[in-house]
């Protein structure tokens, strides 16, 4: 059980009686680079969410690096989220804020270091998601594709060992979607455990060392993207054609 | 249609405690590390600093107004003199704890709760516990707090502004000196006056809080969510306050007998 980064064990998840999960079970070795796809609504975001105990499942479990997310108390919570970072599909900024404060938040709150360097590492953070001249700026200034770069040098700031995104190329331009992409590798290349949930299936082969596919709830596909492309099932064929399509 | 009314009681009933655990688990959780204390002061003052204005405002007009009102009775027995006193005692023990509660439910409140609510909507809430901060501590907590200390502090303003500005009236009217308004305002108010009525406003500050915090948590439907949101914590907190007035005065009456 402790050689996987995430396991997710018969996991189920129901909302106003309507199932979202379905006895999902899957598990994602460390450093690996994971791609959860599927068409809307079929609950990669709520997959993603238990990952990180925002949800709780209705039955099953979800265990990171060994330990039950939704069963460890408030202390030793925080602490595996600690070691996580989580880009919200709405990329989630503190509107309160500014863009730099946004990523040098969880560094404040999580190290003792001094202003200088929190604003050192947060400049820096931003500068690799191409946002260093907007540290300044307030959320609502950003378009939707720098809103989610800056929530995803946020989700980097702590350096995680663990980096839930979702949807990180979602309403930018193919070269800034090509640069995440390459951001992603690099951190994966460091070691980094990368779970993605995407429409977007060049980003999925790029980054993705194994996809796996959401449909009504349930997995019903995992594997390469080669092995994917030639799964028996249409559902899964016509998703990894659609890149065509767009 | 009883088991309508008796479904509706029921659902009031649920709510006001659910409300209840909420206030209480704040109340608890302030006692518990970590402690927050620099987003306690920055709401301190936001809620305290800036409503200071409308509070002093709102007192000036009461107290000009309350004077004329007072004029009008008392001229008619020649007991013009006991007009500051009587504005005093009026503003103090009453009007002006309780207009400002009033004013800050409308202020505050509000902006809480559609504050709160948004966040919610936007998954910044969400974003806060994956961050591994207590989102409950560090944004309804902290409000909650604020809320109590900057209750007391701004009704003294209200009571002074509004005792100056029963001055201005008096002034005015009969030429009247600030020294010997001032000892007259004072000549019968105690300590058991100022101090009780002052303190239940710590008990406003948290329903106001309470209320604005609870509804921003549990916005849902969007940005429609969030004008209701609005609406309703100023709505509820009104409410709230008026009638948890009338418990705490039968309290102060009842600790302390002189006041009765």
């Amino acid at each position: 059980m402790d050689d996987f980064a995430i396991r997710l064990d018969g996991v189920s998840k129901a909302f106003d009686g309507r199932k979202v999960l379905d006895d999902v079970t899957l598990d994602i070795k460390p450093g690996a680079g994971f791609c959860l796809l599927g068409r809307s609504g079929t609950g990669k975001s709520v997959t993603l969410k238990h990952i990180v105990g925002l949800l709780k499942p209705d039955s099953g479990h979800v265990y990171v690096r060994g330990k039950d997310v939704p069963s460890l108390p408030a202390r030793e919570l925080a602490e595996v989220r600690k070691s996580m970072g989580f880009l919200f599909q709405s990329s989630a900024l503190f509107d309160s804020i500014t863009v730099g404060e946004n990523v040098a938040f969880p560094l404040r709150r999580h190290t003792d270091w001094t202003d200088e360097k929190i604003r050192s590492v947060a400049k820096a953070k931003l500068a690799d998601v191409g946002l260093e001249k907007d540290y300044d700026k307030m959320p609502a200034d950003l378009s939707g594709g720098m809103r989610k770069r800056a929530g995803l040098a946020r989700a980097m700031a702590l350096d995680p060992d663990i980096l839930l995104v979702d949807e990180p190329t979602a309403g930018l331009d193919p070269i800034t979607s090509d640069e995440i992409d390459e951001l992603l590798l690099n951190l994966k290349k460091k070691g980094t455990t990368l779970v993605v949930v995407t429409h977007n299936i060049p980003s999925a082969r790029h980054v993705g060392d194994e996809l796996a596919m959401l449909h009504e709830g349930r997995l019903i596909a995992r594997g390469t993207a080669e092995e994917l492309d030639g799964s028996d099932n249409d559902v899964v064929r016509a998703f990894m054609r659609s890149e065509n399509a767009g | 249609m009883l088991e309508r009314v008796g479904g509706a009681i029921l659902a009031a009933l649920a709510w006001i405690g659910e409300v209840a655990l909420f206030a209480f688990r704040a109340l608890r959780e302030a006692f518990l590390p970590p402690y927050e204390l620099r987003e306690i002061s920055r709401h301190v003052f936001e809620i305290g600093w800036r409503s200071t204005p409308l509070v002093a405002t709102s007192g000036l007009a009461i107290g000009i107004v309350l004077s004329m009102h007072t004029r009008a009775s008392l001229e008619r027995f020649g007991a013009e003199a006991m007009i500051p006193s009587g504005l005093a005692i009026a503003l103090i023990r009453e009007t002006g704890p309780l207009v400002t509660a009033l004013l800050v439910a409308g202020r505050v409140g509000a902006g809480i709760g559609a504050e709160l609510g948004a966040m919610k909507v936007t998954e910044q809430i969400d974003a806060l516990e994956a961050a591994a901060v207590d989102s409950f501590k560090f944004l309804a907590v902290t409000r909650i707090l604020a809320c109590i200390l900057a209750m007391p502090l701004l009704t003294t303003i209200t009571d002074f502004c509004g005792i100056v500005g029963g001055f201005l009236a008096e002034f005015t009217v009969s030429g009247m000196s600030w020294d010997l308004y001032f000892n007259r305002a004072f000549s019968l108010i105690q300590f058991t006056d100022f101090i009780p009525a002052t303190i239940k406003t710590a008990v406003f500050g948290l329903i106001i809080g309470t209320i604005g915090c609870y509804l921003g948590f549990t916005t849902t439907q969007g940005t429609e969510g969030v004008g209701r949101t609005a609406t309703q914590s100023v709505v509820l907190s009104s409410i709230l306050i008026i009638v948890t007035n009338v418990v705490l005065v039968r309290l102060i009456f009842f600790l302390f007998p002189a006041n009765a």
